[in-house]
């Protein structure tokens, strides 16, 4: 059946699954979030090892999910991949590194002889949260903003900007984006952390946890706001039929009335990141997060879908109207795409695992005990 | 097409070389090491010794210190491509880009789900799916490893596709001529088993070490048992699929083979060198003896090349200015066609861009004839297509020597196990204790012969390196390979100093 999907359905299946797996990613930074919870709500070794030790069971998914990411976008849209990493050099490279530092500092940390001590490495983890959270909000905003690029006869790409990428970071809907992004991060590691920990013992982590919860939440709200305003009214990139793409009067606005279903998801969405926080705030639950995960899905998933559909160029130029990136220009042939589309059929098997051992592993939350092991992070 | 910056490209080169040798310092003792866990820990449930518990426990510290950095050295691989290598990106990524995301699919979600089982599930899940979990680690490892080489042996031997001239890339066209091309087989099978060389060692030059200091003495020997058989098994597959590697090379790759062996004038039953000093004086295409001192053994490399005492191997002379008799083409005359071809194309999408089907059938129809040539018009000179020579030489030579010595080592190691001599043979356990280090340089030369014997070429006669480069200030580049050295150094001595302390401590008592 796969065998039979024109190129134009597989390019819409990839790029759903691209964002799916997206949208994963951003859920998953409630790892990012917790590592700039740290110093704020565990006071002692005790409590910071519990956080840790918390995270240190899920780091490795977030990563790979990023990963994954890079590797989904490569060989579905390679003319993305190739412009974009290669273009936008600055910001990739910068949040490279976030994630470079971060996969040594949880088996590193507490080890001894560790060269650069403990400290070093929890800023090396806030680093992570912090920095490489607002920069991938950032190059996420360029999908609506734009970027400064121009493509050659043989599709080699021209940074037009000397910052090369980096400029993304001082529009104020991109740094916006990304604000937002940490402190949703943030909010979604207080969930998780609230859910994971088994706080017999330490009850004023647990208090601190869920205050802070509400306390990110309550920053992140402007930032969305700004977000979704901006998102509402401004001028967006278009491909009209004819192929070419001009700047058109509220275009996102269009895409979400014209795409009713991403509407709601983005309404939905928003709903249930809400009721996370309220039931991790302001009760005693310990669920919250997966009302907060499912929402982050879906409000990122509206999000990618308002960039890449109904006419929209999903990487478009500033530089060069033209040289703006579609999902049907910037993918690879109709070959690859069948073959990996059959390849994308182990995708539930992979979750299935996942989920599985996901909750074999935390079916007893993480306690004293857990940190007294020398294997501890 | 855009202006070539040689600077920018040398940087590029210079930082995935870099990063590259730096994830491979990794890599391989994390694919060797996961299944001498697995083996290990396969005993302890078997017999449910606490011994061999411990000592599971033990290793698998090591390899969870060894993994975290083996997996900070690799993200920035995964990502590399793009940001240096867009050029490349845009024109192979239909094919290149389905390997490593298939990676990330199968193999990487595997490594990181049941990795945290293998480390924190002791006490939380079952023994059986415990073991599980371990033996998964190992077997994602190492498929993690067989999609990179798909995609690297497809740059040494690029099958299964075809030049679309209307966007100026290659795309695919079966996906199973990429994965069972016979160089992908040989370099997976090469490089796993030689991994499993390098991870035995890694256990052994430590329990060596151990036994030494007269510490963990019960330890020490049992870990050498299993490390013993592993590494002897693996060393003999090592020699095999290396030999498969050459036999390969030989066929698709004669210039790397070339250089490699030192062969400047290919012969019907030609000699392989097994001992020799190259003279630093020689050039291509002059008549100087490209050795200052060799032994030689007769017809060996035309038996290694092509399995036949007699068979013509072409050197460095035939394949740069051709030979009619071989019926080899010159490269010179490859890059006249190349040129055309370029020339060809240019006017293909001129022709297109105006409309003028006339024009544009009969540029294609041009373009057809010389398409297989392309990359060469890329060349400036016939000696460009020349990779360098002594280094691809004494790498080659040094694993050779050394994955021969390795099987012998093992059959010792294994004989003293099985009479209980082992701590009392202190010149045997003195070569325990070194042989890490020796199969350790093995495996980074492997790289090396593999890699700079491909240069010039980014996809082997297809795409030259300088044409894969991102269109990008060189200071740009500079300056990430200095964050990149300077970072990878920092992380690598902190590595260092927690692996060795930990040796040190020795295995926790329960
Ligand atoms: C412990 C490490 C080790 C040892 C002892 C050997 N090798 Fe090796 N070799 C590698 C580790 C390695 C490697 C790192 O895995 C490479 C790099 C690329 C590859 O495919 O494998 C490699 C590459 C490589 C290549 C180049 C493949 C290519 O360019 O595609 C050849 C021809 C050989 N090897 C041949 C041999 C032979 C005949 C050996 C004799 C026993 C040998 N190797 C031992
Ligand atoms: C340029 C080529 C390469 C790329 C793009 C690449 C990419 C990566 C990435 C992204 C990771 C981190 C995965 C995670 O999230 O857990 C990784 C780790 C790993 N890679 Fe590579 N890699 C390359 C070369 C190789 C080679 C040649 C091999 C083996 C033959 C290999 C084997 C592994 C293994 C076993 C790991 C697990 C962690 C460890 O190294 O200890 N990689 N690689
Ligand atoms: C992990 C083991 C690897 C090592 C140690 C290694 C080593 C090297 C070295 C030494 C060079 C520089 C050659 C030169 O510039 O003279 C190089 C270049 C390169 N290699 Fe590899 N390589 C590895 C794996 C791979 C893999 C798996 C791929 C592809 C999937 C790959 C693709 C390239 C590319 C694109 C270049 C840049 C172009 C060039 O300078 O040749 N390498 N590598």
């Amino acid at each position: 059946m796969i065998g039979k999907l024109d190129i134009t359905t597989l390019q819409q299946i990839w790029w759903i699954l691209c964002s799916i797996v997206g949208s994963l990613f951003l859920f998953l930074t409630f790892v990012q979030g917790g590592q700039t919870l740290l110093w704020q709500v565990a006071k002692d070794d005790r409590e910071k090892a519990l956080v840790i030790n918390s995270l240190g069971r899920k780091w490795e998914l977030t990563f790979t999910t990023l990963v994954l990411f890079g590797g989904a976008l490569f060989a579905a849209f390679p003319k993305f991949y190739a412009t974009s990493f290669g273009g936008a050099y600055w910001v990739w490279m910068l949040i490279l590194f976030t994630f470079i530092v971060q996969a040594v500092s949880y088996e590193y940390r507490k080890k001894p002889g560790n060269l650069l001590g403990e400290k070093v490495y929890e800023l090396f983890l806030f680093i992570n949260g912090s920095v490489g959270i607002l920069l991938i909000g950032a190059a996420i905003g360029t999908f609506f903003t734009g970027s400064n690029f121009t493509l050659s006869g043989f599709n080699q790409v021209t940074w037009t900007h000397p910052l090369r990428g980096l400029e993304a970071a001082f529009s104020l809907f991109n740094l916006a984006m990304g604000i937002f992004l940490v402190f949703n991060a943030r909010t979604l590691g207080a969930m998780y952390l609230v859910n994971n920990i088994d706080f017999t013992g330490v009850p004023e982590l647990e208090a601190r946890m869920r205050k802070s919860c509400m306390q990110s939440f309550l920053i992140s709200l402007p930032f969305l706001l700004y977000v979704l305003v901006s998102l509402l009214i401004m001028d967006g990139f278009g491909t009209g039929a004819d192929g070419v793409v001009t700047m058109v009067a509220k275009k996102y606005l269009g895409n979400l009335l014209g795409m009713p279903v991403v509407l709601g998801m983005l309404v939905v969405g928003l709903f249930l990141v809400l009721i996370g926080v309220t039931r991790t705030a302001l009760g005693t639950g310990t669920t919250g997060i997966w009302f907060g995960g499912l929402g982050t899905v879906l409000v990122g998933l509206a999000v990618l879908f308002t960039a890449g559909f109904n006419d929209t160029p999903f990487y478009p130029s500033k530089a060069d109207l033209q040289s703006s990136l579609t999902i049907y220009n910037a993918s690879s042939s109709h070959y690859t795409l069948t073959a990996m589309t059959y390849v994308a059929l182990f995708i539930p098997a992979v979750l299935a695992y996942i989920a599985y051992v996901w909750r074999q592993m935390d079916l007893k939350k993480i306690n004293m005990d857990d940190i007294s092991d020398r294997k501890a992070y | 097409m855009g202006e070539i910056d040689l600077a920018t490209v040398n940087w590029a080169r210079a930082q995935f070389t870099l990063t590259a040798m730096y994830h491979w310092l990794f890599v391989p003792i994390t694919l060797g090491l996961s299944f001498l866990c697995a083996f290990y820990e396969t005993i302890y449930v078997r017999t449910g010794d606490q011994a061999w518990k411990r000592l599971t426990k033990f290793w698998m510290t090591l390899f969870g210190i060894n993994f975290a950095i083996g997996v900070a050295t690799g993200i920035i691989m995964e990502f590399e491509f793009g940001t240096n290598w867009s050029n490349y990106s845009w024109m192979v990524g239909d094919i290149f880009g389905a390997p490593l995301a298939i990676e990330g699919i199968f193999a990487f979600f595997l490594e990181a789900t049941f990795f945290a089982v293998m480390f924190f599930g002791w006490e939380r899940t079952s023994k059986g799916f415990h073991l599980f979990s371990t033996w998964m680690v190992a077997i994602g490892s190492n498929l993690s490893a067989l999609w990179i080489l798909v995609a690297n042996g497809w740059m040494q031997y690029p099958v299964g596709m075809a030049f679309n001239p209307d966007n100026a890339r290659f795309e695919m066209q079966n996906i199973w001529e990429v994965v069972l091309s016979p160089v992908a087989v040989a370099k997976f099978t090469h490089t796993t088993t030689s991994s499993f060389v390098v991870g035995s060692c890694f256990v052994i030059t430590i329990s060596c070490y151990y036994l030494l200091k007269r510490r963990h003495v019960d330890m020490a020997k049992k870990s050498i048992a299993v490390a013993a058989v592993f590494g002897l098994l693996s060393s003999f597959a090592t020699a095999v699929t290396g030999d498969e590697s050459a036999y390969a090379n030989g066929h698709f790759q004669p210039m790397k083979m070339a250089a490699y062996e030192g062969l400047y004038q290919g012969a019907k039953g030609a000699d392989i060198v097994a001992f020799g000093i190259l003279n630093g004086d020689k050039e291509v295409g002059d008549d100087k003896d490209p050795f200052t001192f060799e032994l030689s053994i007769p017809k060996g490399l035309s038996l290694l090349a092509k399995r036949d005492l007699n068979a013509f191997v072409p050197g460095i002379n035939d394949l740069v200015y051709g030979n009619e008799a071989e019926n080899i083409e010159s490269i010179g005359d490859k890059i006249t066609k190349g040129k055309a071809a370029i020339t060809d194309l240019k006017l293909y999408k001129e022709a297109s861009a105006n409309g003028d089907e006339a024009a544009k059938s009969a540029a294609l129809a041009r373009f057809n004839e010389n398409q297989a040539y392309m990359g060469f018009g890329h060349l400036n000179s016939p000696e460009e297509a020349v990779p360098p020579v002594a280094s691809t030489y004494y790498s080659f030579h040094y694993m050779v020597y050394v994955g021969s010595a390795v099987i012998l080592l093992f059959l010792l190691f294994l004989r003293a196990t099985l009479k209980d001599t082992l701590a009392d043979q202190k010149w045997l356990l003195g070569l325990g204790v070194l042989s890490f280090f020796a199969v350790y340089l093995a495996s980074e030369f492997g790289w090396v012969v593999a890699e700079v014997g491909r240069q010039p070429w980014a996809i082997q006669d297809m795409l030259p390196v300088k044409m894969a480069s991102t269109n990008i200030a060189a200071t740009s580049v500079a300056t990430t390979f200095f964050i990149f050295l300077v970072l990878f150094t920092i992380l690598a001595i902190a590595e260092l100093k927690i692996m060795l302390k930990q040796i040190n401590i020795g295995p926790e008592d329960e």
